[in-house]
């Protein structure tokens, strides 16, 4: 085994280990915070597939974990309150299922990054950046100014949704359901790098002109990856707003976009584990210099700073660069 | 909808698009120039806004407030460029979002810290407080007035800049091959640092101006700082024509939609369900016709592909 699947070892079973041990020492807001860092690990995996492997710099996945959280919210919402979502031309029921949420979830924000993706994708560069981001704003300053669902105060959800066969309200449970979406959004995307696939839109990043010479269409390839990263970050939201029994407009705005990508490139962009470790020091870093000062978040930007100019590659690139 | 209140609100869509091309014009000078694409714009924003309602409070002089916001804002401008922004002219974009994205946390959190999370309040002078009539007896507010011809001399004096002086020859001769004109004997550093604390200027000036119509807070330029860069993709990235266009584009949009959709789905839907929807779809009114542009000109309107 390379030193990288080592390092990617050494981080899923501390993932693991830290809510296991708090669980059984009976800490209940230490596993929370480890399913923080699960589900966010999760959203910044679904980045990392559009960012690391298919160099799109998209600064509005805020968007896709928002409808997300929303999907949730709004199935559960109308679950809670007995009344149908629609009704003509037939029934559609809210639920309090995750299995369904979340398969809705998935579905929705695979549209959205379908379409976002369409429209996006024929500009490249700063472009790219400012329209996904512009687009993510577009859904933010939606669900402010659409009354039907709590507006700019959003949605409370009073219990868990359940999920079959065992009890989420359980912090243990749930983390495990977490962590064992993130263990399989990472095998997938683990696959999907290997795959015929992964290689042509790899090398649709790295030599475009290449890629079509040799008939790959690079703007296909790169909205079927954006439109599969949109769905992982979507799964994330719904799981996020779960977590929280919460939704509001703030999933959407570009501060969360900023965030998940703070989470990969913290990490290291294009790493696998990256996200993951990238999502775990920055909820450590939230924990601890919060603890240490009202205005931490001007030590987090200083770091962050930091780490863009002296450490590339983020934290498993450094780790492998340190150790090699 | 009367013909008055129709024009007024033009008037306000003009004084919206005039502040926004204000925004514009400094994060698309230096994205053309440098090539550097940067968050901490909507930072230096508010800085020139900070700066006016401190100065202006302790002087008790809007002009005083004024320039302190444009001192303010180009030395925090000049300061980032040469401690920072500098190192990442040759990085990609990547790097550059996240390192101005940290900046916006240091710069809000510093503000919050040393004027505390309460808005403070900028005065508008008294000379400018009162309605101005316009012809056909429109009665429109002095200083809203007031901004859009600061604006458009603003405008005016940054295109004469560009086009006619020493400055702006190298300005745009820097925008095409900067290996030449530094070959031409042109100090590139001291080029770059000044174009960028003219950027941080106009964003101060802005945040100055606006301030008195709105409080002043942490966190304010981050939405001016969205509309800025939907602006300059409308307009085309690096053109100040585009963003000029663009803002004063957007500025309309926003504003008349806010007004008149409601109106419009008024004459179809039900009252509540017409203002729910027509404030809903005018809020993403841009968005919309930031999309309908890219769609035929995936470059702006103005841009080279």
């Amino acid at each position: 085994m390379g030193r990288e699947t080592w390092i990617n070892f050494a981080i899923a079973l501390g993932l693991l280990a830290v809510p296991l041990w708090a669980w059984v020492a009976d800490e209940p807001f230490t596993i929370t915070l480890a399913t923080r860092v699960a589900i966010l690990a999760l959203a910044g995996v679904g980045l990392n597939l559009a960012l690391g492997l298919g160099g799109m710099v998209s600064l509005g996945h805020a968007l896709f974990f928002g409808i997300g959280g929303y999907a949730m919210g709004i199935l559960a919402h109308h679950a809670q309150t007995f009344d149908p979502l629609m009704e003509a031309p037939f029934v559609i029921e809210g639920t309090k299922s995750m299995p369904v949420i979340w398969l809705t979830a998935m579905a929705l924000s695979a549209l959205a990054a379908l379409a976002v993706g369409a429209l996006s994708l024929r500009t490249t560069g700063v472009y790219f950046i400012m329209i996904t981001l512009a687009f993510g704003q577009m859904f933010y300053y939606f669900a402010i100014s659409w009354p039907a669902y709590g507006g700019e105060d959003g949605l409370s959800i009073y219990v868990r949704n359940g999920f079959p066969g065992l009890n989420t309200l359980d912090p243990i449970q749930f983390f495990l359901l977490c962590y064992g979406l993130l263990l399989l959004a990472l095998f997938v995307c683990a696959r999907i790098t290997a795959s015929p696939f992964g290689l042509a839109l790899s090398t649709a990043r790295q030599a475009p002109a290449r890629a079509e010479t040799l008939g790959f269409s690079p703007f296909r390839l790169r909205l079927i990856a954006f439109t599969i990263s949109g769905a992982i970050t979507g799964l994330a939201g719904a799981l996020f707003a779960d977590l929280n029994r919460f939704v509001s407009p703030a999933m959407f705005s570009w501060h969360t976009s900023g965030e998940i990508m703070v989470f990969v490139i913290l990490g290291g962009v294009a790493r696998l584990f990256g996200p993951v470790a990238g999502a775990a020091l920055f909820i450590l870093l939230e924990h601890w210099l919060g603890g240490l000062s009202e205005y931490w978040l001007i030590y987090l930007g200083a770091l962050l700073l930091g780490v863009v100019l002296f450490a590339k590659g983020g934290l498993v690139g450094t780790l492998l660069r340190g150790r090699a | 909808m009367s013909a008055i209140l129709l024009i007024e609100q033009v008037l306000n869509g003009l004084q919206f698009g005039v502040m926004l091309f204000l925004m514009a014009a400094g994060l698309t000078l230096v994205f053309g120039v440098m090539g550097l694409i940067n968050l901490a714009h909507g930072s230096l924003y508010m800085v020139g806004a900070f700066a006016a309602a401190a100065v202006a409070g302790a002087t008790g002089s809007f002009v005083l407030g004024l320039a302190a916001a444009l001192a303010a804002a180009a030395a925090a401008g000049a300061l980032i460029e040469v401690t920072i922004i500098r190192r990442l002219y040759a990085r990609d974009h990547l790097d550059q979002v996240l390192a101005t994205f940290a900046l916006i946390l240091i710069f809000s959190e510093g503000t919050r810290w040393i004027f505390g999370s309460f808005p403070l309040f900028l005065e508008v002078p008294a000379a400018l407080s009162g309605p101005v009539t316009l012809p056909f007896g429109i009665e429109y507010p002095a200083y809203r007035l007031a901004i859009i011809g600061i604006g458009l001399a603003i405008a005016a004096a940054l295109f004469w800049l560009i086009a006619k002086t020493r400055i702006g020859v190298q300005i745009r001769a820097g925008e095409a091959d900067r290996e030449m004109i530094a070959a031409l004997g042109v100090d590139i550093d001291r080029l770059y640092t000044l174009v960028f604390a003219l950027g941080a200027a106009l964003a101060g000036l802005a945040g100055a101006l606006v301030g008195a119509l709105q409080s002043v807070q942490v966190g304010m330029g981050e939405p001016v700082l969205i509309l800025a860069f939907v602006v300059i993709v409308i307009g085309g990235i690096g053109s100040i024509k585009g963003a000029f266009v663009g803002a004063l584009l957007l500025g309309l949009t926003d504003t008349l939609g806010r007004t008149l959709l409601p109106v419009a789905f008024g004459t179809v839907l039900e009252p509540s369900m017409a203002t729910a929807v027509g404030s809903a779809l005018a809020s993403m009114a841009i968005y919309i016709l930031m999309a309908g542009v890219l769609i035929f000109r995936p470059s702006g309107l103005f841009g080279q592909s």
